[in-house]
This record gives structure tokens, C-alpha cells and sequence, in this order.
């Protein structure tokens, strides 16, 4: 029978880059916290990518992942400790995979990047193996470096139930004869009589002789599915190494004790063995590797720096993927809902089938719980689209790993609020000017260990992201404790370059913001990770193309926030709804500081007119919506209703509303879709009636009122 | 009535596929849908129509010009209404049984924009040859001349075409307090 198993390559490379991205994150989990646990993950997203790629004939992935593996099982079993050089180089191959498993997935053929790295592998593993090979016993170990023979002599004695566990021995000669020459030759010894022949098992033991000049994990991965279930010896022919050994995983434990044992054999050996290219730690427990000076060609950047060096605080739990994945809690919601509206529909449905007025009462009752259900169903399907900002956060932790070790520098990146949902095409667009921020913050606004300690600060820079929402806007936040901006240095050199004139005065806030203009760098020499005075305002114009904003503040020696605010184009929000003449609109409700009945509250009226309401204090200013936003109302503004006071970005107004009507969720939707952004509106939604209703934008609102107040109020049509 | 245009509407538009495929020659030109706007009767081409829809009141929106009369919600979509009554510069405003939205859509680059356009109603649909559009005399009309791609004539009655590149241009309308579109 033949499967197009074209059809599972889809799935196979999703698996495999979510394979990817759990073996990034527990490598980087590993250099803070080495438990065994998480290398186990690792080896088994190591070892499905290998066994799918086999399968499905991509045998570049799966020669790679194979290495990989190895190396990975050591570390399982122990026998090899984990050291900084090690991750960096399963980091680098977790790289050099995704790169790969992408050009595949575009219908290319595999790079040979990974050559190089399978070389690292091996000299890697080829040290190991030097280690341990002092002891005689150790030839269990399947990584041992033998040279590639002339040939193998394997004897092949699968147990009587092979065959019903799917193996099929024909298969792997098969998969032999591909590799070189084979001779066959079967033992028919243990068949029994016809008459007790069961013909389903295999009593068939065979003989066979490669010639071929193959590594012995070459003949070693044919039998890969079946080694538990046979007898396997392996025994090269006409090479200067002649080696038997029984594959059996029964001896197992045993090699581990005795792989101990060599290990204290090694600890006392390395202290000579100075020509070892690598160390790999024999420590027999897994403990954080002291790390060695490494010869490996391949360690160019690695600084040599305490492992403990950047920690990164990961988000433990994983957060969605490329693909729209949604959390099974959302998904048991949605079955929950659909599992009461067919309860619902088969109510009604009875109450139908003999309807008499008297159950009028019943059937208004059934429809509203329809109208319930159905509107909650709306609203969750709605948030599928909805993801935590950690899909995009939990790629920054490598990259701040990596960056402060080629700049030299201590940095700990601290993650809050990865669970703040965002629309996925917001997310999607979002990353790249994050990441560029981030790397910034590194590079440019942490500074060197020395210059930190020479200024008292510890010596570990800490740059913060945060997440959350904020009056109807998700806010991520990108703060380091570094060097800040020194608005001199802008401004000198935005005189230099022409953008200003020299001598003019220009308030502190708009100099900093100068550096997203384009053309603007001042990092003193450009570096390959940043300076080159793109991408500042690159990042600026992507995310002004999302209809949100990037504010900077910074403080000399302090440090530098940078604050993108982004506007909920689908998000949910809870919202506020309220009347306001005959329209009625949604506040967020994050932003409703309280609400005030009118009558009885002291309103006084200060600088011209402006209505104030006095709060503990402060004076908060009357937004009067009728006359901000020109609704035409035949009813003059009375002083029934209540104000509601409300606050963005610490700044608060009072909004003058007619009535308060209910809560909701609401689902944000875009005006800019079809129409305009309107300032003091951030979008519309639908309410339960199918009209539209526009949501409040507090901060465009108190922005533009206050703007409105000196301006005059004729309108053009 | 509009339920009924809007049968018309789709048996035409069905019509023109087949007739397009199969007799092309019999069908020359294009198709239009003309509608009354204070007394005058205007022209779409019937392929930059979306549908119709009854006449209801739109969400008004902050600030807007006296033709934007706010938007309205097309199955979960938030489409913005003008009134061409009021952006042509007819006086009196009044709602009639007839009025309906046509919703009208125009194509930029790879993204379509909707926008409802009120009408005091819809008249005919009708077939007419590219080549028999004339220009609009240039008398100063009430009528912006930037919405009016032609004259074509129809049983003796003139019927203005309109320009929707111009008519539906966000950046025409003159709408205080807005940013820029995404489109």
C-alpha cells in the first residue's frame, strides 16, 4: 500500500519548529537550573524531529539530528556534564535546523551548514569518548569513534513477535543493500515443524555480511525501530578496530555504573590531558559546568564567562505558535457554549412542537438565553485570534543571551505580563520593531561592566519588558537601568547632521525623541548590532502603522523606557456602556476611576471658563461630549446625568454622560477598516441590538479637548 | 421595494456573467444601476455596487461633516454612510420610504473599502456602451466636478455618472479630528 506521506510533510515541519522552539528555551532554561528534566525534553524533541525527518526521507535532518541526539543521550545518562559550550553549540544547531527545515519546507534542498557543525559534534563527542575510553568495559558506548571499516558482519536474531510489532526485516536489508554490497544468508535452524509453525512470528535469524566503508551508527540506525526486539551484534570486518558489542538496552544500567566509575577515572586524568580539544565536564552528576578554556574553532565568540552570567527569567509555559493555536481553556469554552446552545435550541424546539400561549413566558425566557449563548459564543470565537504577548517575548530571552555575550556585557532580562492577549495580526507585526528595541537596550543603553561598577551600579544590567493594558491600549514597555539618552549629545548631533538649527531651545522630551528620526544614530561607533542609524525609525513607522505611538523617557544615568502604546484592533475589552444624548458609547472600563451623580456636586469654572470639578485637590477638567463631539440633541444639556471620571496616562478628566447603562465585554473593531481614525475614539464595536457603538479613546480625548479649548470651535464642512 | 431591487439587482448581475460568457455581442458595454438623488438621477457602474440596503439611522460620529452621517453595521463590518443628498448639495434632507443605502465598494491596490452612499432611491438598471458616455459641460454645478465621470443618456432623460475613485476618496472628505486611513 502506498501513502503520499507529502501529505504530513505540513505537519511534520510545524511539529518540528515547535520541536525547535521547546528545545531553544529548555537549552536556555538548562544554563540556570540543570535539571535532567528538561534535557530529557530536549533529547525527545530531538529524537521525534529525527524520526520524522527519517521518515520522510529528509536524511540531512535526520543524519544531524542524530549527532545531535548522541550527544543529548550522554547528557541524559550523565556521562557528560553540560557546560556553556555545549548549549551554545545545541543552540546553534537548533538554528542551523529551523534554517534548514525552512528551506526544506519551501520545496529546496537542505544547506550543508550543518556539516560544520556535525564536525563540532564529533570532535566534541570524539573527546568524550577519549575520556572515558581508558576503561575497557566502556564499549558499550554507541558514540565511540571507530573508523569507518571496509565492512560489518551483523547477526540479526529478532524475537519470535517482530513481526507483529510492524518490523519488517526485509525493509532493512533493504535499507542495507542501499548502503553497500550485502550477502545474506538466513538460519533456518530454529523453525519448527509445519504442524507448530505459527505464521506469525519470525523464527529466522540472519547472517549478513556489508561491504561498505560506513561508520557503525550508519548500520546502527537501520536497526534503530527494532533494537529492543533482537539480538544484534555488530562486528566490523577488515578494519584495524574490530569491535563486538551486544546493543542490548538491558545493559543499561550497568554501563551507566561503570561510566561513573570512568568518570572519577577522568576527573583525575584531565588535569594532565592538556591537549584534550574539549573538556567536556565529567562530573558525574549534572551540575552548571565550571567553564574551560576551549580550543574549538567553532567557540569564536564565546566569551568564557560564567554561565550564571545573563540570566533570563523564561516564561515557564508555553504561549502559542505561528499557526493559530488556541489554548485548550479557550477551546473547552467554546464546546462548553455550543454544548448549552444545543440544550437551548433543543428547549425551544420542544416548546415549539406543542406551543400554547400559556408557555409564552417560557419561550421569551428560551429565546434569551439563546441570545446569551449565541453572543458569548461570538465573543469567544472572537478571542481565538486573541494570543499572549509571550509568543513574541519568548524569543527575546536567546537573543539577549547571545547578544550580551558578544558585546561583553552582564544583562538579565526581566518579563512581566506575557500573558497580556493581543490580535494575532498585531502580534505578527509587532516582533521585529520589539526586538530591534531590545537590542538597542543592549546595546546602547546598558553599558560595559566597568563603566557600571565605575558608576555604581551593579554589574548586571537589567533590562525590564512589561505588557499590559492600559485604557483600551496594550502598552509594552522596554526599560533598561543603563546609561540613558543625554539630550546634549542628541542635540549636538542633530545640529551636526542639519535637522536643527544650533541655539535653539527645545524642550528635553522632543530632543530624546529626535532619535527616531531617520538618519539618526548616536552610538559613537557603529557596531554590527546596531548604530547604523536605521531601524530607529523604522521601528517608529511600523508601529505608527499599527495606529499606535512610541514614547521615550530616560534619565541620564538612570535609564531609558521606551513605551509603545498600541491601539486593541480586535482586542476584547471590558467596556462601560453609557449614554450621552441619544448615542451611546463604551468607555473602558480599566479607565473609569468613578462616577459622580451631577446633582449636588460643586462645579467651579477657573481659567477662562473651564469647567472643573474639584477631587480631593486636584481639579479635574468637564468634558461636556455633547459639545466635544457636536451631537446634535434636541434636549439641552440638564444637570441630571453624572460625570464619570476617568484616567489615561495620569492624566484624568471627567466625561459629563445622561445615563449609565450596562457592562460588557465588547469586541473592538476598527473604523480605519473603511473610514478614518478618529481622535478620541479608539474604535467601534457591535452592541446586542446590531448597532454600532463608538468606544471612547480617553487619552486622545483629554488630548484633544485640551487642544480644543484654545482653538476655535468653527468647523469647516 | 428594496428587497425587490435588490432581486432585480442580482438577476441582472447574474445575467451579465452568463451573458458576458456566452453572447458577448449582444451585451455591449457595461451595465449601470442609476438612482434619484433630489429629483436628478445619478449612475454607478453595477459592479462597484456591494448591495442595498433599507434606510436606517447610522452611529453618528463625533465631529463629522454634515454627508457623514456615521456608520453603520454590514454583518459585523463598520462601513461608514454618506449622504449624497447632502454632499451634492441638495437641499432639504428628508427620509422616505424609498431611501436606501447602496453600498458601494471600491478596489485600491489589493484592499477593498466599503462605503454606504444614501439615496433617496434606486430607479433602473441598465446597459449602455462606454463610447456613448459624454463629458459633463462645464457649468459650474452644484455637483463637484471631480465626482462626475460623465453624461450618458437614457429614454431622454440625462443621467449623471459618477467618478467613485473621487466621490468615495477618504482624503476628500473634509472630516475634522481624523488621522490618516489605513487604506
Amino acid at each position: 500500500m502506498e501513502i503520499d506521506l507529502s501529505q504530513f510533510h505540513e505537519v511534520f515541519f510545524e511539529e518540528s519548529f515547535e520541536g525547535l522552539d521547546v528545545m531553544e528555551q529548555e537549552l536556555l532554561n538548562l544554563e540556570e537550573d540543570t535539571d535532567l528534566e528538561n534535557v530529557n525534553t530536549i533529547f525527545r524533541a530531538a529524537h521525534s524531529i529525527k524520526g520524522g525527518s527519517a521518515t520522510f526521507g529528509f536524511s540531512q535532518v535526520a543524519d544531524f539530528t542524530h549527532v545531535m541526539e548522541t550527544l543529548l543521550d550522554e547528557m541524559r545518562e550523565g556521562t557528560r556534564g553540560i557546560s556553556r559550550e555545549i548549549i551554545d553549540l545545541l543552540l546553534k544547531s537548533v538554528d542551523c535546523l529551523r534554517g534548514m527545515l525552512h528551506k526544506l519546507q519551501d520545496g529546496e534542498a537542505a544547506s550543508n551548514d550543518y556539516v560544520e557543525l556535525v564536525d563540532s559534534f564529533n570532535r566534541l563527542l570524539a573527546g568524550g569518548s577519549a575520556d572515558t575510553s581508558s576503561d575497557s568495559d566502556n564499549a558499550e558506548k554507541n558514540t565511540s569513534s571507530i573508523d569507518s571499516n571496509t565492512g560489518w558482519s551483523i547477526l540479526f536474531a529478532p524475537e519470535s513477535y517482530i513481526l507483529q510489532t510492524g518490523n519488517e526485516p526485509i525493509r532493512m536489508f533493504k535499507e542495507l543493500c542501499g548502503l553497500g554490497h550485502l550477502m545474506v544468508t538466513a538460519d533456518l535452524s530454529k523453525v519448527p515443524s509445519f504442524e507448530e509453525l505459527d505464521p506469525e512470528s519470525c523464527f529466522i535469524s540472519w547472517q549478513l555480511e556489508l561491504d561498505a566503508e560506513i561508520e557503525k551508527i550508519v548500520v546502527k540506525e537501520v536497526f534503530e525501530w527494532v533494537e529492543d526486539d533482537c539480538k544484534l551484534e555488530l562486528n566490523s570486518t577488515g578494519g584495524a578496530i574490530t569491535e563486538t558489542s551486544s546493543q542490548e538496552d538491558t545493559a543499561e544500567p550497568e554501563v551507566s555504573k561503570v561510566e561513573s566509575e570512568s568518570d572519577a577515572d577522568t576527573d583525575a586524568d584531565t588535569d594532565a590531558d592538556t591537549d584534550a580539544d574539549t573538556d567536556a565536564d565529567t562530573d558525574a552528576t549534572v551540575k552548571p559546568a565550571k567553564p574551560e578554556i576551549s580550543q574549538q574553532p567553532l567557540q569564536t565568540d564565546n566569551k568564557l564567562v560564567p554561565i550564571k552570567e545573563q540570566q533570563t527569567k523564561v516564561a515557564k509555559k508555553n504561549t502559542g505558535t505561528a499557526s493559530i493555536r488556541v489554548g485548550i481553556d479557550k477551546v473547552d469554552t467554546l464546546i462548553d457554549l455550543v454544548g448549552e446552545l444545543v440544550i437551548t435550541q433543543s428547549m425551544l424546539g420542544e416548546l415549539g412542537d406543542n406551543f400554547e400561549m400559556s408557555k409564552i413566558e417560557q419561550l421569551i425566557n428560551g429565546l434569551r438565553e439563546l441570545e446569551a449563548n449565541t453572543r458569548e459564543l461570538q465573543e469567544s470565537v472572537m478571542g481565538i485570534r486573541m494570543l499572549p504577548i509571550g509568543f513574541v517575548f519568548n524569543r527575546l530571552p536567546r537573543m539577549v543571551r547571545d547578544l550580551s555575550a558578544q558585546l561583553g556585557k552582564k544583562t538579565e532580562l526581566v518579563i512581566n505580563g506575557e500573558d497580556t492577549e493581543l490580535d494575532k495580526t498585531v502580534m505578527e507585526q509587532i516582533g521585529d520593531p520589539l526586538t530591534h528595541l531590545v537590542r538597542n537596550a543592549l546595546d546602547h543603553g546598558v553599558e560595559s561592566i566597568e563603566k557600571r561598577l565605575a558608576t555604581g551600579k551593579s554589574e548586571t544590567g537589567i533590562v525590564t519588558l512589561n505588557a499590559f493594558h492600559q485604557g483600551g491600549n496594550i502598552i509594552i514597555e522596554i526599560k533598561d537601568d543603563g546609561a540613558g539618552i543625554d539630550p546634549q549629545v542628541i542635540y549636538a548631533k542633530a545640529v551636526e547632521k542639519g535637522m536643527i538649527q544650533d541655539g535653539i531651545d527645545i524642550p528635553h522630551e522632543q530632543i530624546i525623541g529626535m532619535i527616531m528620526e531617520p538618519g539618526f544614530s548616536t552610538a559613537e561607533t557603529v557596531t554590527d548590532v546596531s548604530g547604523r542609524g536605521v531601524g530607529m525609525d523604522v521601528v517608529k513607522r511600523n508601529i505608527n502603522n499599527l495606529g499606535g505611538s512610541v514614547d521615550i523617557t530616560s534619565v541620564l544615568n538612570e535609564g531609558t523606557t521606551f513605551t509603545i502604546r498600541l491601539p486593541l484592533t480586535l482586542a476584547i475589552l471590558d467596556g462601560q456602556l453609557v449614554r450621552v444624548a441619544n448615542e451611546i458609547y463604551v468607555i473602558p472600563l480599566a479607565s473609569i476611576v468613578e462616577s459622580i451623580p451631577l446633582s449636588g456636586l460643586k462645579i467651579t469654572r477657573i481659567a477662562g471658563n473651564m469647567p472643573v470639578y474639584k477631587n480631593e485637590g486636584e481639579y479635574i477638567p468637564i468634558v461636556e461630549l455633547r459639545d466635544e463631539f457636536e451631537i446634535t440633541y434636541e434636549k439641552q444639556s440638564t444637570n441630571e446625568g453624572l460625570i464619570a471620571i476617568v484616567e489615561g496616562e495620569n492624566r484624568k478628566i471627567a466625561i459629563k454622560i445622561d445615563e449609565l447603562l450596562g457592562q460588557q465585554q465588547v469586541v473592538i473593531k476598527s473604523l480605519e477598516s473603511h473610514y478614518k481614525s478618529l481622535q478620541g475614539v479608539s474604535g467601534a464595536t457591535i452592541l446586542g441590538d446590531g448597532r454600532v457603538s463608538l468606544i471612547l479613546d480617553i487619552v486622545g480625548l483629554s488630548k484633544r479637548s485640551a487642544e480644543r479649548s484654545s482653538a476655535n470651535k468653527a468647523r469647516v464642512a | 421595494m428594496t428587497s425587490e431591487i435588490q432581486d432585480v439587482l442580482k438577476e441582472q448581475s447574474d445575467n451579465v456573467t452568463s451573458m458576458n460568457l456566452e453572447t458577448a455581442d449582444e451585451n455591449k458595454g457595461s451595465q449601470f444601476l442609476s438612482f434619484d438623488i433630489g429629483g436628478e438621477e445619478f449612475a454607478v457602474n453595477i459592479l462597484s455596487v456591494q448591495e442595498i440596503r433599507g434606510w436606517e439611522r447610522p452611529t453618528y460620529l463625533p465631529n463629522s461633516p454634515v454627508y457623514i452621517k456615521g456608520v453603520l453595521n454590514l454583518r459585523g463590518t463598520i462601513v461608514p454612510v454618506m449622504d449624497l443628498r447632502n454632499r451634492f448639495r441638495f437641499t432639504g434632507e428628508q427620509y422616505l420610504d424609498t431611501t436606501v443605502i447602496i453600498i458601494l465598494k471600491l478596489k485600491k491596490g489589493d484592499k477593498e473599502r466599503l462605503m454606504g452612499c444614501v439615496v433617496d432611491g434606486v430607479s433602473d438598471v441598465f446597459n449602455k456602451d462606454e463610447s456613448e458616455i459624454t463629458s459633463v459641460p462645464d457649468y459650474g454645478s452644484g455637483v463637484d466636478a471631480r465626482f462626475t465621470a460623465g453624461v450618458m443618456t437614457i429614454d431622454d432623460h440625462a443621467v449623471t455618472l459618477l467618478d467613485l475613485t473621487n466621490l468615495l476618496s477618504l482624503d476628500l472628505i473634509n472630516h475634522p479630528y481624523t488621522g490618516a486611513s489605513n487604506v
